[in-house]
Formats: structure tokens, sequence, C-alpha cells
């Protein structure tokens, strides 16, 4: 019988050790990041734009990658958005729970979701080419609504299908169209899931370099044209790193620090709109 | 609206389509064979063996997936069977904003924090004591294939134990209840009873963790030192992953001949490869949610 | 009467807001057929699941007053539950088999406390499902999956499954009321047989069942011990009125005022 007591506790003491390592590697990260960048941030780096002989070492900030990536994110976001709403909806509300259709669309999604983003960004590339385009704020903000889009979708999906089926049911009783049916009840209720969806994806596609590479390009000026390249966070976050300036990695911390806040910040903001609009919703 | 789904299903064709059809010209040249397993990467004498990097790929993958399986495996266990369901609400959205950072402060934080490790402490102790494969190497910099694995595995963390960990939660109570009516111990119920029914969607969450793990780019870029000399042989030499590849030859692209048909070739086998990996998982957890119901 | 075997005093068991038991006190006979009976959701499960400890796998349960087997409290700190639970054999009202095959399922008993010898193993899980009246049926199959069984298989599998643990009491919750009448009918029929070797307790809301295999009968409701004593004495000449209510089929219309008459002072 002994053993069986030493076994199990041999085992709670490594699953409790694995959990400690796997958290205090988020621990780690943030630490790091805030230790090494804040020190480093300058009121100077969030207002200017970097002047001539930035990455040597010279006077600027990064205002060009913030606006930049804030503008392309939100761009990409709107669009996903513009699509996946309507094919989410379809898939919960017109077509029935069993359809063979919706499943073979919504594995779709979910293996789409898996494609690295770089996958993205050299597709992207591809129909630049072909289309004769250079790289751009538009051509970026496509690439990247492509590669949220899976996770978007699947996100929204997840919270529709959790409406109550009694909701749906009584709209129709009510006498309202399909369409009333779907925009009112059903948004409010799931209102709080989708907005968390949105930031979720939002927070990704500005995080991700990848996809940006080769499509947006980078300037050094503020965002201006769609048909001119863009500066973002996570590229002007490499390019400060990659060198060898200890003043203008600094900044690089400094401005990885930026970017970490942001992220952090769309994930506090969905939670606490998450937990505030539950008040809402019909269990 | 049938049209939109629809063009949702296409995308993965169009994305290869177009991919492969910038990539034929080399396909048409150069038997695929020696693409793929010849190391000869030559772009200006028009030679563009993919094996290095490809290895690389499969080093520094291989390293994440090893650090990463038993420790999300374990942390999902104990979140899903042993936490409190405070502790466990608490921890949840914590394990997933780990999913959140962003590929490119995982980079800095390799940069700052792993690097140092592995070049001042890891190397010397492994390599003086072990100088063997996988150990043995020359390269005391500190970016390196386990740099980037240890990079990895962080980034992959909470993909296994999410899905994990909903897939423990799909086994159902009685289950345990009827294991331990026997007499069994909560780690007995849950090694021999509760596992053996998870075991199709521990498998599915480890092949999505691989599947990230390879296509990751920018983290690895960073700090997996993306060296051109050949071969890596160790957890210590520098690797040069296939999505590194990718991102780094951006500029140089377009001028020399050929280049680009190479580059998007390995995107191309990038693409196949996380999409079968994905088909296959998302298959299996298909199944696991058709059973439920 | 004869020894014995569980002594329960003054239990009362609650889950959450939840009262399932209220200070029930009573004694379960050795190697007899006692019956747990009375309407649904009146703590009778919680009753059979506390002797073995089961219902410490809920979150919330409160327990207090004692549960004696074999004159030791099972509740003392010093207990090893996984020794008390070994002593009993529980099925369940769903039979619920382990995910591998009929043999490993009737194997797993004895595996995890420790037989490793495959000889032993083979013995062991023969008899059993001889016991059981399952060996016919799957002698030819005994490495496929369990769940290949229909369920009344699957039933017999999990008292064969109990049986191999070598308990010395069997309880059941409702063990019958998922199969079809033949499978039932067999499940009784091993009950019988068996209650010369192992003491064991049945909840049941079936009264005919209750009829035809009880030594001692225990009748529960809301919680509350309301009668209880040899099977023959409940059943011809109840003293409780809620139990004679029960018994003769009346109590539908009982629990029909007294609700009525409860909202009504609410």
């Amino acid at each position: 019988m002994n053993w069986r007591k030493v076994e199990e506790n041999i085992f709670r003491g490594l699953m409790l050790l694995s959990t400690v390592i796997v958290v205090g590697s988020l621990a780690f990260i943030l630490v790091i990041i805030f230790l090494k960048g804040l020190p480093a941030l300058s009121l100077n780096m969030l207002i200017q734009t970097p002047k001539g002989g930035y990455y040597l070492g010279k006077e600027g900030g990064i205002l060009n990658a913030i606006l930049g990536s804030l503008v392309l994110g939100i761009g990409a976001t709107l669009l996903a958005l513009l699509v996946s709403l309507p094919i989410v909806f379809y898939l919960n509300i017109y077509l029935p729970k069993t359809s063979k259709f919706a499943q073979v669309v919504r594995f779709f999604f979910d293996v789409l979701w898996g494609i690295p983003s770089i996958v993205y960004g050299a597709f992207g590339f591809t129909v630049m080419i072909f289309f004769g385009l250079r790289a751009s704020l538009l051509a970026g903000t496509v690439t990247v609504a492509l590669f949220i889009l899976p996770m978007m979708s699947r996100g929204m999906d997840e919270v529709l299908k959790m409406v109550p089926f009694e909701l749906k049911e009584t709209s129709y009783a009510l006498g309202s169209t399909r369409l009333e049916t779907a925009l009112k009840v059903i948004l409010r209720q799931a209102f709080p899931g989708i907005l968390t969806a949105i930031l979720v994806a939002f927070g990704r596609g500005i995080s991700d370099a990848a996809s940006v590479l080769f499509t947006a390009s980078f300037t050094d000026s503020l965002p201006s044209s769609p048909l001119k390249p863009v500066a973002t966070l996570p590229l002007a976050i490499f390019f400060q790193l990659a060198t060898p300036f200890p003043e203008v990695q600094q900044r690089g911390y400094a401005s990885a620090f930026v970017l970490t806040v942001i992220v952090l910040l769309i994930s506090v903001i969905s939670r606490i709109i998450s937990r505030k609009f539950t008040k809402h919703v019909v269990k | 609206m049938f049209l939109f789904a629809s063009f949702i299903l296409s995308l993965a064709f169009v994305m290869a389509l177009g991919l492969y059809l910038r990539a034929r010209p080399i396909l048409a040249i150069r038997p695929l064979k020696t693409l793929l397993f010849s190391s000869l990467w030559q772009p200006l004498q028009g030679e563009f063996g993919l094996a290095s990097f490809i290895a690389g790929t499969l080093w520094v993958t291989a390293i994440a997936i090893i650090i990463a399986v038993p420790l999300s495996i374990l942390t999902a266990i104990y979140l899903s069977e042993y936490a409190h369901r405070r502790i466990r609400e608490f921890l949840k959205p914590v394990v997933d904003l780990l999913a959140g950072i962003s590929p490119v402060i995982y980079g800095v934080w390799g940069i700052i924090a792993i690097v140092p490790l592995v070049r001042d402490y890891l190397m010397p102790f492994l390599s003086e004591r072990f100088s063997f494969f996988p150990f043995k190497s020359d390269n005391y910099t500190g970016y390196s294939a386990i740099t980037g694995g240890i990079v990895l595995a962080v980034m992959v963390f909470p993909i296994i134990i999410s899905i994990v960990e909903e897939v423990m939660r799909t086994v159902p109570f009685e289950i345990r209840e009827a294991s331990q009516a026997l007499g069994a111990t909560k780690w007995q119920t849950i090694k021999h009873a509760v596992l053996k029914k998870a075991l199709p969607g521990i498998v599915a969450a480890v092949i999505l963790g691989l599947s990230r793990a390879f296509g990751e780019t920018m983290a690895v870029l960073m700090v997996a030192g993306c060296a051109l000399h050949g071969f890596p042989r160790s957890i210590f030499d520098t690797a040069y992953p296939l999505p590194a590849l990718i991102a780094n030859t951006y500029g140089e692209m377009m001028s020399i001949p050929l280049y680009d048909a190479a580059i998007l070739l390995a995107a191309l086998i990038l693409l196949i490869v996380t999409t079968c990996f994905n088909m296959i998982a998302w298959g299996i957890l298909l199944r696991i949610e058709q059973r439920e119901m | 009467m004869s020894k014995p075997h569980i002594q329960v005093r003054d239990l009362s068991i609650s889950y959450g807001d939840h009262q399932a038991l209220k200070n029930v006190t009573v004694d379960i006979p050795e190697r007899q057929i006692t019956a747990i009976i009375g309407p649904s959701g009146c703590g009778k499960t919680t009753l059979v699941k506390s002797f073995n400890r089961l219902i410490d796998l809920q979150e919330g349960v409160k327990v207090s007053g004692q549960i004696l087997v074999d004159g030791e409290d099972i509740y003392n700190p010093g207990v090893d539950v996984t020794l008390l639970r070994k002593k009993m054999g529980l099925l369940s009202q769903r039979p619920q088999a382990l995910p591998m095959s009929i043999y490993d399922n009737v194997a797993y008993g004895p595996r995890i406390h420790g037989l490793r010898n495959k000889k032993e193993l083979d013995y062991i899980v023969e008899t059993r499902l001889k016991e059981s009246s399952l060996w016919n049926e799957v002698k030819d199959r005994l490495h496929s999956p369990a769940s290949r069984l229909s369920i009344g298989q699957q039933q017999r599998l999990c008292l064969a499954r109990g049986l191999a643990v070598n308990p010395e009491i069997i309880l059941g919750d409702e063990p019958t009321s998922a199969l079809d009448p033949i499978s039932a009918e067999r499940i009784e029929q091993r009950f019988l047989e068996l209650k010369d070797k192992y003491t064991i307790v049945l909840v049941t809301h079936v009264l005919r069942q209750a009829k035809r295999l009880a030594d001692y009968v225990i009748f529960l409701y809301l919680g509350e011990l309301v009668e209880h004593g040899p099977a023959e004495v409940i059943f011809k000449s109840p003293q409780d009125h809620r139990t004679k209510a029960y018994i003769e089929g009346t109590f539908i219309e009982e629990v029909k005022i007294r609700k009525t008459f409860l909202y009504q002072e609410v």
C-alpha cells in the first residue's frame, strides 16, 4: 500500500512543479520585459518618428510604428469582421444544428487557424507580385485580415453556439423574421463573447511580424496612404534589436515594453467587458 | 452567404495553388528530391538544397516538443483533476495569456534571458561533460537550436495545456467514480482509466503544438543563430529553420534568378506540412466531440 | 437479527445548501440483502455512497455523525480510503465499463492493489465472470473492448469487476433500473445466490424488486429514516403511515397534498 501513496505523491509533486514552471515562464517573460523596457522608455520615443540615423543611434521615436500597427491592426480586424460575422451568423442561425456543411466549414476554420503567419505573408507576397503591386498598408491589412480570420470566426462561433436554443425559438415565436432575430436578441446575448473574440484577434494581428514583413514592408514615416508601406511595432522592435548599437537596442526593449503593454491592456479590457456585460446575459 | 462560406473552404487551396505556381520554375529545373535532401545552398550558383533548413526546423521543433509535452500534460492534469476550482479559474486565463504574447516579445525575452543561460551555463556544462552527440558543438555564442527550442516550448505550452485540459473534462465523471470505487488512488485512476480515454485528444493536442512549433518564424529567427554554415549536429549548434529562411531572404529574393521560386517552395512545404498536421489533429478532436453527443 | 456489518449513527450529509440526509441511525445486517426504498431524491443514493466514502469525490460535501464498518469509524483520520473501498463493490445505475478490454476490466481491481501474477489474474477473471454468469458469453473474446457489450452484459461485467477485489459488502444503486427485464432478472438471481457470502445493500425504487429480494428493509423519505425492519414486518404491517402509503402506492397523493400545503404556507 505504501508504494501507491508514494507514487501519488511523486506525481503530485511533478504536477505542481510543471505548473509552477509554466506560470513562472509567463512571469519571467513579463518581468524581464518590464525591467529592461520600462527604464529605457522615454516620452520622446512615443511621440516622435525616427529621424535620420535613428537606427544608428540618433534621435527619434517609434510613433511611426505605434500608429502604423494601430491603423493596420484596426483595419485588418474590421475587414476580418466584415467577412466572419455574416459567415458565423449563417452557420448558427440559418443552418440546422446538424448540418454537414457547417461541420465542414468549422473544420476548415480550425485547420486554417494553425497555418503559420509566414505562409500567409508569403502568399500575400505572391499575390502582390502577380498584380505588380508593391508593399503597402493595404496589402499588409488584407494579409493580416486573412491571418486572423480563422481565429476570429471560431471564437465568435463558439460564443454563438452557446446561445440557448430557446432564445432563438422565442424570437421566431414572436413573429420576427430571421434577420431581426439574429440582430437583436442573439447579438445582445452573445455580445461579450463576440467582443472578446474580436479583441483577441486584434491582439494577434498587431503582434505578428511574419505576415507583414513582406506585405507592408517598413518605413520611417507615419501611415499616410494605403498604397505606401507602413511601419509596424513588431518589425520596429526587431530592427532595433538587430543593430549593433546598445542605445538602439535599449530602445528596442522599450518598444517591446510598449507592445506588451498594449497586448496586456487588450486582454484586461476584454475580460472586464466580458464580466460587465454578463449581467444582461440569460443563462 | 453560401459563397462566402465556400470562399473559406477554398482559401487553403488557393494559397497552396498560388505558392505552387510561383515555385514551379525551380521544380522544373531540379527534382524535388534534390531540393529536399541536398544541403548545398548556393543561390548565386543556382543551388537550392533545403536540407539543412529542414534539419534546422526538425531540431528546434523536436527540442521544443520534448520540453513542452511532459510539462504541458502534467500541468493540464493538475488543472483539471487536482486544483481547487478557484485556483483553476485563476490559472487558466494566466496560461492563456502566454498565447497572446507577441512572438517578437518571445524573441526579445529569448535574447535577454535564454541566450546568456545557454551560453554561460548550459553549453559549457553539458558540452564538456558529454562530448558526444547530441551535445558536442563548437558554437559558443548561445544562439543555438536549444535556445530556439526552449523559447518555442514556452510558446507551445498554452496550446497543449488548453486542449488537454478540455479533453480531460470530456471524460465522464462515472469512470473516475467506478475506478475509485474499486479502491484506486486518484493518480492510479488518472493513469489507467482517464488518460486512456483522453489519449486521442492528447495526441491531437501534441500534433497542434508540433504544427505551431514548425511554423513559428520570428521568435526562432531571433535566437536560433540562423547561420548558413551547414547541417546542425548538436543542440548547441546554430539552427536555421525554414520559416526563418523565408523571412530573412525577403530583401534579396527578387534579385537572384530562381531565388524567389526556391523560397516560395519552402513556404509551400510549410503550408502542406502544417495543413496535414492540423487536419489530422482536428479530425481526432472532431471525432471526440461527436462521441460526446 | 444477525450481527450488524455497517452501523450508521446520527448521520447527516449535505451538499452545499441541500441537506441530503438528516440524523439517520440504522444497522445493516450481515450477509443479508438490505433494500433501501423510498421516493426519488430522498437520499438513498447518498446513503449507499457514503458507506464507501464515494461521496468524498463531490465538491462541497459535509458529513456529520458516524459510519462504522466492522466496528471502525470510516471517517477516522487514520483510515485508508482505498482499502475501505476495496471492502465494498459498487454497482451503479448505469454500468460504466472502463475503457479497456473485458479481461482488463475485471483484472483492474486486483492489479491496482498490486497483483501481477498472470495465472492468478486469469483465475480471478474466470471465476468472477462465472459468478456473474457472463463467462459463457465472453470467454472467446476476453481481450476485446468492454464497450462493445450490451448494457445488460456490462452490468454483469461491473458485478464481476466489483467481486474481483474480494469485497465483503456489495452496494447497488438501482442496479437494474437501466436494464431490460431479462438482464434485470439475471442480476437479481445473482444477488440471491451471493447473499450467503456477502452483505448486500440495494437501493431500489421498484417495490416488487424489494419484495422479491429483501431480507431487511429501510425506508427513507426526504433524507429522514422513517422506518426500518425485517422485510415481512415492513411489507405486511408497517408502523408509520408514510411507509404504509408508499407500500400501498397511495404515496403520490400524499406527497402532492403535502407539497401544496407547503407552498401555501410559504
